[in-house]
């Protein structure tokens, strides 16, 4: 063996077949023309936006954006700046996005213990929805809802009132809210301090269960606690009951919260069609745990509810989270769409800005940057979750 | 490796590609076509037809341009595009001329590096709106919700114009003509923005174009003209002129269907404009006939009005500003001397 | 013994067989059960039959838009006067077989794609030959067919041919990549896992406002490509980046005797790759990768933000026309049966696959 050794390194081997070397060589030679390919194209770019004295670089951000947004969170007019705008936009984008996500959650676990149910008939129906829901563009489903909103419901002056305070119309759906009072801000503390409570007394019961082996009734008494406690504050504080309701003004419903025609379609779209990809996760994630662990569970005396939780969806949970981030990322991206339809969210509002100020380059790498880091961010806390659910399985 | 070949075989393609840079004209002669930037679809000024031909005013002018580069109308290249796709297609050379009712401003002439020639069309910003909401002026738009194109001068005119008389107001922007105009007509939203042409195109194309008025106010100056690249003057030149050939065949009486008598005219300066005395097509780098071929084959530029936009068509637009200038507006050639 | 005979002369009751059987086990299995399905058919009740008749029974399926109006159902009619601009867009009328001729070559070659026994050389050379004609079809300019401009191409052959090109391009692609990022060179792992991941982290809209805007600013002055390939070029480097994750799971799924094995026979990292591994690799991920394929040629539907008229940019051109505004629910609906029709196909095409393949064949 050490004879062997020794006369291949006498034998001097040429670098090109020598593996060590050879990657060197290769990896370099791939740099070289990735940094070829880059400077080449850079160079062609800066070459004619010279040419063509179009402007270059960020300084537009703080013109002013001088057109309106329709909908916003934060406090926005046609006076701010282009930066202000893009943040509206990207709010949008967050708040259809959050929304979209959790009640994507929601229905697709619905649809797909649906699916897995042993009821034929419901089984069935939740297969078509899924099937159905997969094989059709999200682009075309998003027209679809957007077209069937102001085609099929009436005008404002004739707006349908399926429940008090609640008025449906081409133009939205208008809610009735409570008027702004300082007791909500106290109800919301309320809430929180509840949740801090909750949380506390699940701690504490599953101790005492471990300990002792009684069951405390944690499920009934948070609700109580959470629904409890803002309520008592509410009261406390003399019960403001003045609502804001919406009334019809000269075009449209002032007053109370109206949501628009574009972000309700674009969030039926995407959670009708997410919620399809959702559910075959969430059944797969449930059929990966064996049959055998349920008929375990059971014989040692444990309730279905108890199963599920202890059970099934800790191992269930494992399998689910992965597939699951990938559709939320996915829903994120497709929120992207809205431009299509109109609602503002980043895109749309980078594209009038690339359209104002005639600076592409700029405006694309805007909204690349912001997905990665939607995306990055996303994958980032998943993966955190990811392993902490795979800590508790064990 | 096979990466490495393809990357150099890449490389070099595109080299070769770069090495080939000329004046617009030279490429537009070596294509044999010019290739024409329009939108989409706005009847009157381009919209294809249901076999799909391009017609309309702006596409009226781009033929022109070919008529007066090859003396064939029909050497023209059509590239619909959208509105935020319309700069960067020119910038980047995709197109040789925008003729996509754009309207010329300082920033898209500075910034963007776009340099406009005469307008083929004067408009103004109006307002849109169904008889049934029983307003009269646009002063009583208060609250109301409108609907825009995203990025065009329109929607920041509107921003400025709600803002100055202190009016809330509820934009709804979309992207394409079609979807807006859809939502208009389905009641979307209260008023429709953009301007006057395109608003009188719109209604003419509404399910009931009586239910629908046109509110009196103009609230913006839009002069429409076809664009060229920044530094490119000999281009800038013959899209420039034949524009003002347009015009100037108007003023001086010449027709498609007068022309060839005109070129027996003893008027000197029709003998010069059509190129029976030598001299302006050298000028430009073109043919001497490349008046006689625009008017000949095109018409002049009262002839495309009416034909596309004026009182016979669905849109019904009278001239107005953009009449003659010894007839009250503002179309005027520059001397063709 | 006794007992046996007895058995078999007692019949299960009735309530376990038959139809009362199978309605009893798997609609009325418990109070919960039964409340579900008696809901579920309620609401069945309410939905379909009112669907049923506008769709069916109080449609319009060849007449004018005004007769339309006036009738109560649904208008196919404005599919049935329009199908024609929907399907090809602004190719020339009277040149519209060619499309036709081609899609139903790509249809006729799918087809015969489908049994995995046909999946040999000659199959290869047919596609070959099949793009090719089909490319020259479209294209024309030679054997007296006139010359068509792609820029005139639109509708369904569009959408397919964005689909098609996109996947054949970005499947090669999508290996090299995937080997790359699996590479023992971290260089090019790097490189790779960058691509993968920041592709995977945009919309594919950007991708495609990049190759529709700013792409152009990229190349040399005079070199543009049009629209259309531009467009296909994002979808390619798009759909590369997903189909490179799925393969690297197959390639993950390897064992490393495999890689061992091929080494001690003397087998170079190309080899190794195309005999050894790539075979199997590629042959696990199947399924995936038809579903990747699914999601692509649904996505080919966003070049519309672009206009390009694609299926759903002719319908929605259809639908800006005076005369047939207000009947977007029944063009979606045409436009989403072609798409369900693709997609289900596929879909089901990728369940029988990953039958046979998990049998093991």
């Amino acid at each position: 063996m050490k004879d062997f050794k020794d006369s291949a390194a006498r034998e001097k081997v040429p670098f090109w077949l020598d593996p060590k070397k050879r990657a060197i060589l290769f990896q370099l030679m791939t740099f070289a023309m990735v940094g070829l390919l880059a400077y080449y194209l850079t160079s062609n770019t800066l070459i004619n936006l010279e040419k063509q004295s179009i402007a270059t670089g960020f300084s537009f951000l703080q013109k002013e954006s001088s057109f309106e947004i329709g909908e916003s969170l934060i406090p926005y007019s046609a006076a701010n700046t282009y930066a202000r705008a893009l943040l509206v936009g990207a709010l949008n984008t967050i708040k259809v996005a959050f929304i979209g996500i959790v009640l994507t959650i929601i229905l697709g676990t619905i649809i797909g213990m649906a699916r897995l149910s042993t009821n034929w008939l419901l089984s069935k129906l939740a297969a078509i929805y899924i099937e159905f829901m997969q094989d059709i563009p999200i682009l075309l489903q998003l027209f679809f809802w957007y077209a069937i909103f102001y085609e099929t419901l009436p005008s404002s002056q004739e707006a349908l009132n399926p429940g008090a305070g609640i008025y449906l119309s081409n133009r939205g759906v208008a809610f009735t809210i409570p008027e702004p009072h300082p007791a909500h801000l106290y109800m919301l503390l309320a809430f929180l301090v509840g949740c801090v409570i909750v949380y506390l007394i699940r701690r504490w019961a599953r101790k005492r269960q471990e300990k002792t082996g009684q069951i405390f009734p944690v499920f009934l008494v948070s609700m109580g606690i959470l629904v409890g406690f803002p309520l008592l504050t509410w009261w406390v504080l003399g019960a403001p009951l003045k609502m804001n309701v919406p009334k019809l003004g000269g075009f449209n419903f002032e007053g109370g919260l109206t949501v628009s025609p574009e972000f309700i379609a674009l969030l039926l779209g995407l959670v009708l069609y997410t919620a399809a990809f959702v559910a075959e996760v969430v059944r797969a994630g449930i059929q990966s745990v064996s049959k055998g662990q349920r008929e375990a569970a059971m014989s040692i005396g444990l309730r279905p509810v108890p199963v599920l939780n202890l059970v099934i969806l800790p191992q269930a949970l494992r399998v689910i989270v992965p597939p699951l981030t990938s559709q939320m990322l996915n829903l994120t991206k497709n929120s992207s769409l809205a431009v299509a339809i109109g609602y503002p969210d980043f895109v749309s509002v980078a594209n009038t800005t690339i359209n104002q100020t005639g600076q592409s380059i700029e405006g694309v790498a805007l909204i690349m940057a912001v997905y990665l880091f939607f995306s990055l961010s996303t994958s980032v806390f998943m993966n955190w979750y990811n392993k902490r659910v795979a800590l508790v399985e064990r | 490796m096979k990466v490495f070949k393809c990357f150099t075989m890449v490389l070099m393609l595109l080299a070769v590609g770069s090495m080939a840079v000329a004046g617009t004209l030279d490429e537009v002669r070596a294509k044999g076509v010019v290739t024409a930037g329009v939108n989409p679809g706005v009847a009157g000024f381009s919209m294809p037809d249901e076999k799909g031909v391009w017609k309309g005013l702006d596409v009226d002018t781009a033929k022109a341009i070919a008529a007066a580069v090859f003396g064939d109308v029909n050497k023209v290249k059509y590239v619909a595009l959208t509105a935020v796709q319309r700069l960067p297609a020119l910038q980047s050379k995709e197109v040789d001329v925008l003729c996509r009712n754009t309207t010329a401003t300082l920033t898209r002439e500075t910034v963007n590096g776009l340099n406009f020639v005469h307008p083929n069309y004067y408009d103004g910003q109006g307002f849109l709106i169904s008889n049934k909401k029983k307003v009269k002026t646009a002063k009583g738009l208060k609250g109301a919700t409108v609907c825009t194109l995203p990025g065009t001068t329109t929607e920041m005119n509107a921003a400025d114009y709600f803002r100055k008389n202190a009016m809330p107001w509820k934009p709804v922007v979309i992207e394409s003509n079609a979807e807006l105009n859809k939502a208009f007509f389905a009641g979307r939203c209260d008023v429709l923005t953009s301007d006057a042409s395109q608003l009188a195109a719109v209604r003419s194309v509404a399910p009931n174009p009586d239910d629908y008025i046109i509110l009196p106010e103009i609230i913006s100056k839009e002069p429409l003209a076809p664009a060229v690249r920044h530094g490119d003057d000999q281009w800038y030149d013959i899209v420039n002129w034949t524009v003002m050939a347009l015009i100037e065949a108007e003023e001086l009486g010449i027709t498609s269907s007068n022309v060839d008598e005109m070129l027996k005219s003893t008027d000197p300066q029709i003998q010069r404009f059509l190129g029976v005395n030598p001299g302006f097509g050298k000028a430009l780098g073109l043919d001497e006939k490349w008046a006689y071929n625009i008017i000949k084959q095109v018409g002049n530029y009262g002839e495309i009005f009416d034909r596309n936009v004026g009182p016979k068509t669905p849109l019904k637009l009278d001239r107005g500003l953009n009449n003659l200038w010894t007839k009250g507006g503002l179309m005027y050639a520059i001397p063709f001397r | 013994m006794k007992q046996v005979v007895q058995a078999e002369e007692i019949r299960p009751p009735i309530t376990h067989i038959g139809v009362i059987g199978w309605v009893k086990n798997n609609l009325f299995n418990g109070v919960f059960n039964s409340i579900l399905t008696v809901v579920t058919l309620f609401l069945l009740w309410k939905v379909v039959p009112p669907f049923f008749r506008w769709a069916f029974i109080d449609s319009a399926w060849h007449t004018t838009s005004q007769a339309c109006r006036e009738a109560a159902g649904a208008c196919w009619s404005i599919i049935s006067m329009n199908y024609r601009f929907i399907l090809f867009g602004f190719y020339p009328y009277e040149e519209q077989w060619r499309p036709l001729l081609s899609m139903l070559i790509l249809f006729g070659l799918l087809f015969y794609s489908r049994d995995r026994s046909h999946w040999k050389k000659p199959l290869a050379y047919g596609w070959i030959i099949g793009l090719f004609t089909m490319g020259l079809l479209m294209k024309g300019g030679i054997l007296g067919l006139p010359s068509v401009e792609s820029t005139q191409w639109g509708g369904l052959p569009l959408t397919l041919l964005l689909a098609v090109f996109g996947l054949t391009a970005a499947y090669p692609l999508g290996v090299i990549l995937a080997l790359g990022r699996r590479s023992r060179m971290p260089g090019v792992k790097i490189l790779c896992i960058l691509y993968i991941e920041m592709i995977r982290g945009v919309p594919l809209i950007s991708l495609l406002f990049m190759s529709s805007i700013i792409f152009p600013l990229f190349l040399p002055e005079g070199v543009t490509f049009n629209k259309i390939l531009r467009a296909q070029v994002a979808i390619i480097l798009f759909t590369a980046a997903y189909i490179a994750e799925v393969v690297r799971g197959g390639l993950q799924g390897m064992s490393r005797g495999q890689y061992e094995a091929a080494e001690s026979i003397g087998l170079n990292y190309y080899l190794t790759m195309r005999l050894v591994i790539l075979p199997q690799a590629l042959k696990i991920v199947i399924p995936p990768t038809v579903s990747i394929l699914i999601s692509a040629f649904k996505d080919t539907s966003l070049v519309v933000i672009i206009a390009l008229f694609d299926l759903l940019k002719t319908t929605q051109s259809v639908l800006s026309n005076p005369e047939w505004m207000g009947f977007s629910r029944e063009a979606y609906v045409f436009v989403a049966i072609l798409y369900f029709l693709g997609c289900f196909s596929m879909s089901n095409y990728s369940r029988k696959l990953e039958k046979e393949l998990s049998r093991g064949d």
